[in-house]
């Protein structure tokens, strides 16, 4: 199993000492290449799900395996080095640095894990079609080749796991199922699984296991 | 990618504040750097440079004004000595050279002195360094109206082989005081970079003899006239200029002159005398060394500021990063290498701004003194300050630094849902 969750449970402590309880999800598991919706209302903590996943938040308890290194149990910078060389992440903001062309957005996606590969990042973005985009910077784009970047981008450290936050959230329902289609089409060639949050249905409804995070959640743990 | 590149894109893409940050750092550094060096320079240069001489004998009174006046052709003359002083030491066995000096005259601001050949024959301002003759120049002869120029009045003059010129009378240029001797220039002085660069040298026999002159030598006013020769009796000069056999003659003569005879002055040595000079006005220095570190200060705030203002706006730039792998390591390297890099920068500048400042300073010290600051000369200050302003940056940088260290990943990244 590329991705084995047990017992994961989250919660935030409001300013006057309220603990609310996020995420409480028993077990969870996704095998490598596999691809998975998770279904869930804003507000439900899809992204807090993914950000503990990813390990850039520390759960309050339980576990995360991810290829078969233990995230909970890991310091933070050893979660940096998983989520550098073993995770790939698409906001739905798409998070490209403004400052940068689109190559450079996608060589940064290398430049923490395995090292920069200009020749990858270049055929990344062919392959998603922005060849001749290569020196635009973020504003230069529209929304849908800026999502097409940090598409080439999440997969430019050659990732185990991918994981999407609401990745067409911001595209019309026409762009919104081509870059679907993209997304999955370049994990399956790269090989890599995919973990997608959307509370769409027409998107969640385009894959084989959809899981509903209301259902993951420990029934009856977290406010309505 | 490297962090380095991470660096050049906040640089650029903060461009404005970073060059003016840059730039007040330059300002800084350039300051620093021409403080100390001209501060050294010019210690050096009147405590110890091409001075030639061991000691003066002058008037009595101030030993400071005689080697201001003698050595360095600034300030007045305490006054004259008789002519048989200046027999004495040239007689002295402890006293190798003894060259006497008449002033009280000036050609467009610039100083006449009254000497002997001995000038440029036995004198060196420096080991094996005589004064040295353009080419189609010769030595005045001491019985007619020539002169030799240094460089520096030659040149801001204009004057060349041939010219003549009328002095005037006093050290400051009156041009109400002309004499009405005319005197032709014979021979132009190579650079020495030194005061006598600012000297017109004539024969003291010229001095002596100059229209509205009276010596005083004997106690009584005497007017030489054309036809007779000048008793020594009669003789007065400035100051005799020395060179000593040994250290053990200075001391000696100290004694005798200074402490048990009553006439005269003994400067000795000048090094010495000029030191107490700048322990004296040390304060100038020591205020003008404060205000460069302050505006040190004021730099590195700077960085600080300029680095700090811009952390809110990329919180969002590094809780990318570090979603993307970075450690926060990482982006705390980056920030206080781009501090390190923005004073780096900073200091490059800071050596177009020291050229520029002792460029300046060298114009003018040089007008004024005729000594020449050497802005390739090392100084330790070329490299300490260099590198102590690097240290600074990469202390200042860790303020903002820290703060990025502490960016909150997940909410700077996207809104929770």
């Amino acid at each position: 199993m590329l991705l084995s969750v047990s017992n994961l449970q989250k919660s935030f402590v409001s300013p006057d000492g309220e603990r609310t309880p996020i995420v409480d999800v028993p077990s969870f598991t996704l095998a490598a290449g596999e691809q998975v919706a998770v279904r869930g209302a804003s507000g439900s903590g899809k992204t807090t799900f993914l950000n503990l996943i990813a390990g850039i938040l520390q759960a309050d308890s339980g576990s995360i395996q991810l290829d078969g290194q233990h995230l909970t149990a890991m310091t933070e910078s050893g979660r940096d080095r998983v989520r550098a060389r073993t995770l790939g992440f698409v906001f739905q903001n798409f998070n490209l640095l403004q400052g940068y062309t689109a190559l450079e957005n996608v060589m940064l996606g290398m430049m923490f894990g395995p090292g920069v590969d200009r020749a990858h990042a270049r055929g990344l973005l062919e392959r998603v079609g922005l060849s001749h985009r290569l020196d635009y910077r973020p504003a230069q784009l529209s929304i849908g080749q800026q999502q097409r970047v940090a598409v080439a981008r999440a997969l430019a450290n050659r990732p185990r796991l991918v994981l999407a936050d609401e990745p067409t959230g911001n595209l019309d329902q026409r762009h919104a199922g081509e870059a679907l289609a993209l997304i999955r089409e370049v994990c399956s060639e790269q090989q890599a699984a995919l973990l997608l949050v959307s509370h769409d249905p027409t998107i969640l409804s385009s894959f084989d296991r959809c899981a509903d995070l209301a259902v993951l959640n420990r029934a009856g743990s977290l406010p309505s | 990618m490297t962090l380095m590149s991470l660096v050049r894109r906040s640089l650029r893409h903060h461009a404005l504040s970073s060059a003016v940050t840059i730039a007040s750092v330059g300002l800084a550094a350039g300051l620093t750097m021409s403080v100390f060096a001209i501060n050294s320079q010019t210690y050096d240069a009147f405590t110890g440079g091409r001075v030639g001489f061991d000691a003066v004998l002058g008037a009595r009174g101030s030993q400071l004004q005689l080697v201001l006046n003698t050595v360095f052709h600034l300030e007045t003359s305490p006054g004259n000595i008789p002519w048989s002083l200046y027999r004495e030491m040239a007689d002295d066995p402890r006293v190798t050279l003894a060259i006497p000096y008449a002033v009280g005259d000036n050609y467009q601001g610039y100083r006449i002195v009254g000497t002997t050949t001995q000038m440029f024959t036995d004198f060196t301002y420096r080991e094996g360094q005589g004064f040295v003759l353009r080419p189609g120049g010769r030595v005045f002869d001491e019985s007619q109206k020539e002169a030799v120029l240094g460089y520096y009045v030659a040149e801001r003059l204009g004057l060349t082989l041939g010219s003549t010129f009328q002095p005037y009378h006093g050290l400051q240029f009156d041009e109400k005081a002309r004499h009405e001797d005319t005197y032709t220039v014979v021979g132009i002085m190579e650079p020495t970079n030194g005061p006598s660069d600012r000297v017109l040298w004539i024969p003291i026999e010229g001095i002596f003899r100059m229209s509205g002159h009276v010596l005083r030598g004997s106690g009584t006013v005497y007017r030489p006239t054309a036809d007779e020769a000048v008793p020594e009796e009669h003789r007065e000069v400035s100051a005799v200029m020395l060179k000593l056999r040994n250290p053990q003659a200075g001391f000696i003569l100290n004694q005798t002159i200074n402490q048990q005879g009553k006439v005269a002055t003994l400067a000795w040595p000048i090094g010495r005398v000029m030191a107490e000079l700048f322990q004296r006005i040390g304060w100038v220095s020591r205020i003008l060394t404060m205000v460069a570190y302050l505006v040190v200060i004021v730099a590195a705030g700077s960085i600080l500021a300029s680095i700090y203002n811009t952390m809110n706006e990329r919180r969002r730039e590094f809780a990318i990063l570090r979603a993307l792998g970075a450690r926060r390591t990482t982006v705390f390297s980056a920030i206080v290498l781009e501090s390190t890099t923005i004073t780096a920068l900073g200091t490059v500048v800071g050596f177009l701004v020291y050229g520029a400042i002792l460029s300046a300073a060298y114009v003018i010290v040089r007008a004024q003194t005729g000594v020449v600051l050497d802005a390739l000369r090392f100084d330790h200050a070329l490299w300490l300050t260099p590198a102590g302003m690097i240290a600074l940056g990469a202390l200042s940088g860790l303020v903002p630094a820290f703060k990025a260290y502490r960016t909150d990943v997940a909410s700077n990244l996207t809104p929770l849902s």
